[in-house]
């Protein structure tokens, strides 16, 4: 980012300014802090010694630091589906994403397509209505996409906030190329496939990064059409342990009794709040690694999306 | 027109090669154009549920037919007008705080841009757009950990002898307004702050020389160059988000509902979960999901007409 406001250089800062930019600093400072320290509660209270963090006195720093939750965790029934079940969702629901969005967004650029008009605002409208909660759950229902993990997956293929993203981006590419290859004889899925798609790779990449994000963090869809308890998601799951952790808790010492041959301290017994600490920096942990990599792709994908087609 | 007796002995001379192209070109987006009938157009006809007395596990064509009387029981009833009142009233209230309080992002985005240290700056700007990329489920989680009865802010308080019993903020109801603002801006405050951080950088940098060349001071110049540069952005948002009145969404108020805040916590959205998904009000939850769809496609239109007018510009 390029310095802005640019001051002129040798004037002199005055006592105001110079208070205001302390003023400044600390706002800036305890506003990030605020933002930061959650995350960073939730690490240090599953790795410290349960009974200390039950009572809530792991505050600034780990205590007695061990990794015990996380092997425990792994004995809860379900986490293990549930994690196969978002990551399923997640790679999936991402591709489908990808595909759709740059084989659409490329389609509706094409001047030939019967009716291109019509159908770009076809997809697009969707956007802007929606028909309700009820008539939308009645047919999922009747599609019999209750209960089955293609309803994960298939409302990703068509997003109309990508479309526009990738066919913005493909217009403002040079069309030489494309010209060329039609001259070469190549069809229109050779020039998407071997011109479209590699030009494209900036946008999909953005494109890529917020389709995960959203398939990951996904809580509705999940809340709403399944009951299936091997098709929950980590994020439900999560819901549920929040307001069941004492039941599990007890749940992994019984098991743990029978199962671990270390010997159970209360540093290491399971309690409610070790629990559910432990599985929120599960579900946390993934967007927290791949966060550094996404994180420049913010302004470009903002920019983008704020050119509209 | 001069080779029509070559195109007879194709044998096909209504069709020229460039409409089969057209048409072959259709028919690789067909399907993914019957997914969105599927998905976005198909569900409108459940509209008729609203018109039925529909019970889940029976035939749409063997419950009676009851007409408007759905959308004219939400109202018959004093009860049920204090409860739909409630409902408005929270919708207002949290949607309107969101309004009000929209110019925060550009404000922050604004302040920040002052900071002279780059690296700080950037730290900044990288940490407090952390929170929006994380679900509503784990915002709770973390809500949990540090206002429950045994969490963090309780134990600390206690601690310290500000207090001798543990407050319930998670359940309290008079505050769930304000919490609600509060969360929603912790986790959406950096990333809108993004979007006008980077118009900043598209101000035209001699603006700003030439005001200090004037002898403008710091806080003139961001008056009269800053605020001016960003307010067509500004005004884009506001627009989407008075058109977005009445869709609160119901995640975040899924997860932090419980018996005792429920009054105050039911928007719109989430009122129409809990009738419908919640105790089986097809039919009801049906009703007022079409009041809210024609209310909101108005507002979407009002607002748009208003872009045009003011800025020659649509916003859909």
């Amino acid at each position: 980012m390029a310095a802005t406001g640019a001051r002129p250089v040798g004037k002199k800062i005055t006592l105001g300014e110079r208070i205001f930019i302390v003023v400044l600093y600390l706002f800036f400072l305890l506003f990030t802090l605020i933002c930061v320290y959650p995350f960073y509660y939730l690490i240090i209270n599953s790795i410290s010694a349960n009974d200390v963090s039950a009572r809530g006195d792991v505050m600034f720093y780990p205590i007695a630091v061990h990794f015990q939750n996380y092997i425990d965790v792994m004995k809860i029934e379900g986490l293990g589906q549930a994690a196969i079940i978002s990551i399923g969702r997640t790679v999936l629901g991402t591709l489908c994403t990808i595909i759709g969005s740059s084989f659409l967004g490329f389609m509706f650029t094409q001047e030939k397509l019967w009716q291109r008009k019509f159908w770009y605002r076809f997809t697009v409208a969707t956007m802007y209505f929606s028909a309700g909660l009820i008539p939308w759950y009645i047919t999922m229902m009747n599609l019999h996409l209750t209960n089955n993990f293609l309803a994960y997956i298939l409302p990703a293929i068509v997003q109309p906030f990508n479309i526009i993203l990738v066919k913005t981006y493909i217009e403002n590419t040079p069309a030489s190329l494309q010209e060329a290859a039609e001259i070469d004889g190549a069809g229109v899925l050779r020039i998407y496939a071997q011109i479209i798609v590699p030009i494209s790779m900036p946008v999909l990449a953005t494109v890529a990064i917020f389709a995960a994000v959203g398939q990951w963090n996904a809580f509705q869809d999940t809340l709403m059409l399944m009951t299936d308890q091997d098709l929950y998601t980590l994020q439900y799951t999560l819901y549920q342990y929040i307001n069941q952790a004492s039941s599990l808790a007890r749940m992994i010492e019984s098991t743990g009794g029978a199962i671990s041959d270390s010997v159970i301290t209360a540093a290491t017994q399971q309690t409610p709040t070790s629990v559910r600490m432990t599985v929120s920096v599960v579900v946390v942990l993934p967007i927290l690694l791949v966060y550094p990599i996404f994180q420049r792709f913010f302004v470009k994908g903002i920019m983008i999306g704020s050119v509209k087609g | 027109m001069s080779n029509t007796p070559v195109s007879a002995a194709v044998r096909k001379p209504a069709l020229n090669p460039r409409k089969v192209q057209s048409i072959k070109m259709f028919l690789l987006i067909l399907p993914f154009m019957l997914l969105v009938f599927l998905f976005s157009y198909f569900p409108l006809h459940g509209w008729v549920y609203a018109f039925y007395d529909y019970r889940p596990p029976f035939q749409l064509s063997d419950c009676e037919f009851v007409g408007f009387e759905w959308f004219t029981s939400m109202f018959a009833t004093p009860a049920k007008r204090a409860q739909i009142g409630d409902v408005m009233l929270n919708t207002f209230v949290m949607s309107g705080l969101g309004i009000l309080t929209s110019w925060l992002p550009m404000a922050f985005a604004i302040l920040l841009t002052e900071i002279p240290n780059q690296p700080f700056k950037k730290a900044v700007q990288t940490l407090t757009t952390l929170p929006n990329f994380i679900s509503w489920v784990l915002v709770y989680s973390l809500a949990f950990s540090l206002f429950s009865s045994s969490g963090m802010v309780n134990n600390l308080m206690i601690r310290l002898g500000v207090y001798d019993e543990p407050i319930l903020y998670l359940q309290m109801e008079s505050n769930v307004w304000l919490t609600m603002w509060l969360w929603s801006n912790w986790k959406g405050m950096g990333w809108s702050a993004i979007m006008y951080i980077a118009a900043i950088t598209g101000i035209d940098q001699e603006l700003y020389e030439a005001a200090y060349v004037d002898g403008a001071g710091r806080f003139r110049v961001i008056w009269h160059i800053t605020v001016p540069g960003l307010l067509p952005t500004y005004f884009v948002l506001l627009l989407m988000s008075v058109a977005n009145f009445l869709n609160n969404g119901v995640d975040q108020y899924y997860v932090f509902q419980n018996a005792f805040n429920k009054k105050r916590i039911q928007v719109l959205d989430l009122y129409v979960y809990n009738l419908g998904l919640g105790s089986g009000s097809y039919s009801l939850a049906t009703a007022i999901s079409i009041l809210k769809s024609l209310v909101s496609l108005t507002l979407l239109f009002t607002v748009n007409g208003l872009s045009k007018a003011f800025r020659g510009e649509s916003i859909i």
